[in-house]
């Protein structure tokens, strides 16, 4: 993989940190008038989504991450691994617990998923930043509520749990916003 | 090309307010008595100073078929101090001075610079001036000033004229600079890393602070201070965040010049960096004879920042190296 100055350095650019791949969020020069230049960096862990600052003095080389990122589609589960398929070339691949994390909660199947990949293995899958689910279980709510009060929890049937409006019921399609895993609208 | 670029990188309301500010620092010196003087941007000798990068052009022309090497200048300070020599007095300098490899939230490759000189002043003098002229554009309090140990006394709890490579690099460490303190040998290096990460961003917060007394060791054009050598006359101002501005108390010694020009070209050989021929006409000129003096460059486009509370540098100038 390509060594990267940091005169090369800017948002998005993927490079290796205490070895594990990590994306440029932010990076300034810092320098005195008289004196040595450094650049500070805010990066991500892409493995553990760590945001951390670093600073390197500026002309020194990083080794860059062999990282890419494909649109996939989330085919099913089957307990250990989940599955995603390329839908031009139908090619499969099979995350595991670790790369799949948090974002479990927002796999519906057939929506196209974000899957980052360092070396070839994927390590990140990003949902779709809007999912549609099945409220399966929520208290019922009180007639003639409006949106604006407290609302209540509602479970879906991926397991996820967010905040919906009271009138919303069990059975009810709702479309939820996975980067806040708010509630956004009722689907008709 | 993308079309939107044509357009200044500046508001128009800014421009106005830097315009004003331009007019209150050519009044401030008018009223001191203090001459305005222009020196030129395209200079035959560059400097050798080891973290400057220059830019290079060459110019052809009548006595000059083939060509003649020009550097532009990183600042007017050589050229000025020539105009002191030949006996110009009290001057200052509105100018464009140009940096290579030099971009960022605070840093354009061509900037504004203050530039000014004053015959008979020592360093705190100046910072006096300074001072009012910050109050004066400003309206800011008055400056506060610490010395440069004290600062890191004060904030690193080190001493930072005493302390060895190996334990500065320990301290550096504790700080989360553990991978740039493992390759490098210079204390000054490793100095300048811990002021600009963890006290710049802790002085200067409600009025200017002065940090003077640098060490001896990073003394630049400063006189060594006769009461204790290990510091020099030099100062930075700091303000907000931003370092604004650099004074000293001018080395007049020709010969002292000449070693520390020669000084940087061995530190240039050890860094791989390209060796720099001296000044000799601003040797020359220190050896006819520059008066005591100080003096100071402040960067003119991070005062119109912090007048304007803008937090780029592209928001005061009206097309950054992006958009030139």
């Amino acid at each position: 993989m390509a060594n990267y100055s940091t005169n090369e350095f800017k948002g998005g650019l993927k490079i290796m940190i205490d070895g594990e791949p990590c994306t440029i969020l932010e990076n300034e020069m810092v320098k005195p008038g008289k004196g040595q230049a450094f650049n500070r960096v805010k990066i991500r862990k892409l493995i553990s989504g760590k945001v951390l600052e670093k600073t390197f003095k500026s002309g020194d080389s990083v080794e860059g991450a062999d990282v890419m990122e494909t649109d996939l589609a989330y085919l099913y589960t089957d307990g250990e691994f989940w599955h995603f398929m390329n839908n031009e070339t139908f090619e499969q691949i099979a995350a595991d617990e670790k790369a799949v994390g948090e974002n479990v909660k927002w796999l519906v199947e057939n929506d196209v998923c974000t899957i980052t990949l360092w070396n070839g293995n994927p390590i990140a899958v990003t949902p779709p930043n809007f999912v549609e689910l099945e409220i399966t279980d929520t208290d019922p709510g009180l007639k003639g509520d409006t949106a604006g009060t407290g609302g209540k929890p509602a479970t879906l049937t991926t397991g996820a749990v967010v905040r919906v409006p009271l009138f919303v019921q069990i059975g009810e399609v709702i479309k939820v916003d996975t980067r806040t895993g708010e509630y956004v609208s009722r689907v008709k | 090309m993308n079309d939107a670029l044509w357009a200044p990188s500046a508001q128009i309301e800014t421009l106005k307010q830097r315009a004003n500010i331009l007019a209150k620092i050519r009044a401030f010196f008018a009223a001191r008595e203090v001459m305005e003087v222009e020196t030129p941007c395209l200079s035959q000798a560059s400097v050798t100073d080891v973290y400057l990068a220059t830019f290079s052009t060459e110019f052809v022309g009548p006595s000059h078929a083939k060509g003649l090497p020009l550097y532009l200048q990183t600042s007017p300070e050589f050229a000025m101090k020539r105009l002191l020599a030949a006996g110009s007095g009290a001057i200052y300098q509105i100018g464009k001075a140009f940096r290579n490899e030099e971009s960022g939230r605070h840093h354009n490759p061509e900037f504004t610079m203050l530039e000014w000189y004053r015959p008979g002043f020592d360093e705190f003098d100046l910072m006096d001036e300074i001072d009012c002229l910050m109050r004066t554009v400003l309206s800011c309090d008055v400056a506060t000033r610490m010395s440069y140990q004290d600062a890191f006394r004060a904030h690193l709890r080190i001493d930072p004229l005493t302390i060895e490579l190996e334990a500065l690099k320990v301290v550096c460490g504790q700080y989360g600079y553990k991978d740039i303190a493992a390759q490098e040998q210079s204390v000054d290096a490793l100095l300048q890393l811990l002021f600009c990460m963890e006290i710049e961003p802790q002085i200067g917060k409600d009025a200017p602070c002065f940090v003077y007394h640098f060490p001896a060791s990073q003394a630049a054009l400063a006189q060594l201070n006769d009461a204790d050598p290990r510091v020099a006359g030099r100062f930075e101002l700091y303000y907000q965040g931003m370092e604004l501005a650099n004074g000293f108390n001018e080395l007049t010694n020709a010969d002292e010049q000449s070693k520390r020009f020669d000084k940087d070209n061995q530190v240039r050989a050890q860094m791989g960096l390209p060796q720099i021929d001296k000044d000799q006409r601003f040797l020359k000129a220190l050896e006819h004879g520059l008066p005591t003096c100080a003096g100071v460059a402040l960067g003119i486009d991070r005062l119109v920042m912090l007048a304007t509370g803008k937090s780029e540098i592209q928001e005061v100038i009206a097309f950054d190296v992006n958009r030139a």
